[in-house]
């Protein structure tokens, strides 16, 4: 029943966005330009002395742009939630649906379809781009296993706020740490060419794992693999928790 | 000035004023954001000063440039929204109605992007000088650098302006934010023009009017009195303001349509 | 039109017309005349046409075709003298949440061009008229409904106007604040203020205003006094409704006598238009008795403005807006005509 429910809840929603391109397109868009911002204009960022990435620079990027666009997909789904609650509508699936968790897994599969279609849309950009890959299929595989598991993450998290918070205000609320965490971690040089402040940051940020073997995967030479996919399977885990206690939260404010 | 268009002027700029004091949910951000962005990035891409041909070996005093134009960012969607809600709630007709000069409630409503600027541009400074920024121009450079803050921060006030006298939608102004965040990227943000090595990036940035609004703020950050960058960065945003400024007043006789 | 100083002063129009680009034409010839301190209401149903008359009258909207003149000026060629003359308080509230009620007397009457001398003098003399003193050093953001409305019609006389335009003012208040609006409203015109009122609401008109324009898609269907239009219409209707149900027949052969059959009612009853008026009310009274019929219930309903409307026009007037268009946005003000 439960799988029922979260089909036809991510039914909904992906109706909803593959027919308004407004809600498709900002996750879409933002990461390309991203990705083009960063790969081209930061291209210079390779040559600095200590700077060793078989890939070159695009492929560097891309690893990041892509975990960006997972946690953003995550956070727009939030968006799409804390609106179903403004407008009433999130009443009528919690009136229909006989096993609620169904509710939280039918958006989080929506976001999932969401961001495989942005990943699809930038990795072809980016191959077009010149982008080089050296890692195979294997490593490919691991590279957008941790994506989905970043989506599935951003997406927990941002439903826990949307279903506690019950509206759009609390947009800044889902963004707002995903774009700190993000940004705290090695997105322009390697972590090792970091210093200060920023170096020891980054180096207790779950994220940095993420990325260096994200990037690892992308230039076939994995690192890290178990540290990632260890931070990478808890944190869904662990933010399902909160996304429940969130469902609660609105269960009971009726 | 007679007196009239005076004190419509400045009635209008204390209603601007007051209001963008009263809002903090539109000074902090434009305060916080921008530094937090510094903080990361001068952080994160100091290695790039080891590039040859960087202009500094301090990342912190080149990034230092982007949070002023980040800032006048923000003065698009303040002074955007601020007019486009008096457009949806019928305050213009209000003020329609009264002896009110087009041009008054311009340049009224510019009023808060000024204090928005020189508070911006106080703050970024200061910020920036206590983490370690150099300022090569001194202490009179302090005074420019928010002069030439101030006048960044009118002049896209004045586009902002102009799309919410377009669309008479605070939702369609805000739609503009990627739009110009866009700009910014496509500029010499991170690196200086010449160590943009992608072909069509450069390009891009070097036709691209807000490179030069952040060589401006380099000029006094990095090397002094540079007059021929700072001329030209006055020049564009005068260039900004005056386009803006006749873009809002023509679209400003559909807005506030009276006989 | 002239008023005793030998001023003009009022509303005239003649054959006023606003067409839309691609829509309708949301007023098709409106011809008004409005004598200095009269209360004039103006009464239709949503989208027939009053918003969009009051934003010409008002400057704010210039017409396709057609003129008119108010506190005799002409609104098309000299706006700015009739501004000079007119107060209005439109549809929207159309205040700034941000500034307190004080900010707002204070930036009306500095944009009016009252002396800073006076300013103050004259924003606490209105604020305490309408009621808002204690409230005036607050927010308008926390202000109620019926607060923002007394502010707007504060703001509407800062510049004692001789003219004031009220578009729909009582919409969405509680019978409270509608009725301490409807007492300024009075007040103003005893100190000879002309009131153009717009209106939804039956009793409003029936209650407030001297005269009623009732418009419905864009013209004026009638006109008159409230007394003049109900009589126009008719004459009080009676209803009586047998204890029996099967008396009904007997019960419309007995009022027969009175007036024209209405016919039957709902309820098991007949009903009656009084030829003569209520005064026949107690000869219906002995003719049922007479009959030997025994009465649950008799009720006597009086001619409204919606009898009128719907005299006119075959619709309600309650009810009619749903079926109207809506009066036209400022998006579309960019049409037909407008320079």
């Amino acid at each position: 029943m439960t799988r029922k429910i979260a089909l036809a809840v991510a039914w909904r929603s992906i109706h909803n966005f593959l027919s308004n391109p407004a809600f498709l397109a900002p996750g879409i868009l933002f990461p390309l330009f991203f990705f083009t911002a960063f790969a081209g204009g930061l291209s210079a960022i390779s040559n600095t002395p200590g700077f060793e990435f078989p890939s070159g620079y695009t492929a560097f990027q891309f690893v990041f742009v892509l975990l960006q666009s997972a946690a953003f997909g995550g956070v727009f789904t939030g968006f799409g939630i804390a609106r179903d609650f403004e407008t009433g509508f999130a009443r009528r699936y919690l009136l229909a649906a006989s096993d609620r968790r169904g509710i939280v897994a039918g958006y989080a599969l929506a976001a999932l379809v969401r961001s495989l279609i942005t990943w699809t849309i930038l990795t072809a950009v980016a191959l077009v781009a010149g982008m080089e890959v050296g890692g195979e299929g294997v490593e490919l595989v691991g590279l957008y296993g941790l994506a989905i598991l970043v989506n599935a993450t951003a997406t927990m998290w941002a439903a826990g706020v949307a279903m506690r918070v019950r509206s759009i205000q609390g947009g800044p609320l889902m963004q707002f740490p995903v774009f700190l965490i993000l940004f705290l971690a090695p997105v322009y040089v390697p972590l090792s060419l970091l210093s200060g402040w920023i170096h020891a940051v980054a180096s207790v940020n779950p994220v940095t794992a993420l990325l260096e073997s994200g990037r690892g995967f992308i230039s076939g030479d994995p690192t890290a693999v178990a540290l990632a996919f260890a931070i990478g399977a808890t944190l869904p885990v662990l933010f399902a928790l909160w996304a429940r206690g969130g469902l609660k939260r609105a269960e009971a404010a009726g | 000035m007679n007196a009239a268009l005076r004190t419509q002027v400045g009635q209008l700029a204390r209603r601007s004023v007051l209001r963008t004091m009263r809002q903090p949910g539109q000074i902090v951000p434009a305060l916080i954001f921008p530094l937090f962005l510094l903080a990361v990035n001068s952080g994160g891409l100091k290695s790039a000063t080891d590039l040859p041909g960087f202009p500094t070996d301090s990342y912190l005093t080149f990034a230092l440039a982007v949070p002023f134009m980040q800032g006048a960012l923000f003065s698009v969607m303040n002074a955007g929204t601020d007019l486009a809600r008096d457009i949806e709630t019928g305050f213009l007709n209000r003020l329609a109605l009264t002896p009110l000069r087009g041009a008054a409630l311009l340049s009224g409503l510019l009023a808060g992007a000024v204090v928005l600027g020189v508070v911006q541009g106080m703050v970024y400074l200061s910020v920036g000088l206590i983490a370690g920024a150099e300022l090569a121009a001194g202490a009179g450079g302090a005074l420019v650098l928010v002069v030439l803050s101030v006048s960044v921060t009118v002049a896209f006030g004045t586009l902002g302006l102009f799309a919410a006298l377009r669309t008479g939608s605070g939702e369609a102004v805000q739609g503009l934010f990627p739009l110009f965040f866009v700009l910014l990227f496509l500029s010499s943000m991170s690196l200086p023009l010449s160590l943009l090595q992608t072909d069509w990036f450069h390009a891009v940035a070097s036709a691209n009017p807000v490179s030069y609004l952040l060589q401006a703020f380099r000029s006094l950050l990095i090397e002094g009195w540079n007059l021929g960058d700072l001329a030209l960065g006055f020049a564009i945003a005068a260039a900004i303001g005056t386009i803006g400024m006749y873009a809002a007043t023509r679209t400003l006789k559909t807005r506030l349509v009276r006989t | 039109m002239e008023n005793k100083a030998g001023q003009r002063a009022g509303i005239e129009a003649e054959g006023l017309v606003r067409e839309f680009k691609n829509g309708p034409r949301a007023v098709d010839g409106i011809d008004l005349l409005v004598p200095p301190g009269e209360i004039y209401g103006f009464l239709g149903p949503n989208g027939a046409g009053k918003s969009t008359t009051v934003l010409m009258l008002t400057t704010l909207l210039p017409p396709t075709a057609g003129s008119a003149r108010v506190a005799g000026f002409d609104i098309v060629r000299e706006g700015g003298k009739v501004r000079s003359a007119i107060g209005a308080a439109l549809q929207e509230a159309a205040l700034d949440p941000l500034l307190t009620g004080r900010e707002h007397m204070r930036l009306q009457t500095a944009l009016h061009g009252i002396p800073k001398a006076e300013r103050t003098e004259r924003s606490d003399e209105l604020l305490a008229r309408v009621g808002l003193s204690e409230a005036a050093d607050r927010k308008v953001g926390g202000y109620s409904g019926g607060m923002k409305r007394r502010l707007d019609l504060a703001l509407a006389l800062a510049h004692r106007p001789r003219i004031l335009f009220l578009d729909e003012p009582t919409t969405g208040l509680d019978i409270q604040s509608r009725t301490a609006l409807w007492d300024e409203v009075a007040g103003l015109a005893k100190e000879g203020v002309t009131v153009f009122l717009t209106t939804q609401y039956l009793e409003e008109a029936d209650a407030l205003a001297d005269r009623v324009g009732i418009i419905d898609h864009g013209t004026i269907v009638a006109e008159g006094t409230p007394a003049e239009l109900k009589a126009e219409i008719g004459r009080p209707t009676v209803e009586a409704v047998p204890h029996d149900e099967g008396e009904q027949q007997r019960v419309a052969e007995a009022l027969r006598p009175f007036g024209d059959r209405c016919g039957a009612t709902h309820r098991g009853g007949a009903s009656v238009r009084l030829e003569g008026g209520e005064s026949q009310l107690a000869d219906v009274v002995r003719a049922l008795d007479a009959a030997g019929i025994s009465i649950e219930q008799l009720q006597l309903h009086a001619p409204s403005l919606d009898d009128v409307f719907l005299a006119k026009t075959g619709r309600s007037l309650e009810g009619a807006g749903e079926d109207a268009e809506g009066e036209p946005g400022s998006e579309e003000m960019e049409a037909v005509g407008a320079s």
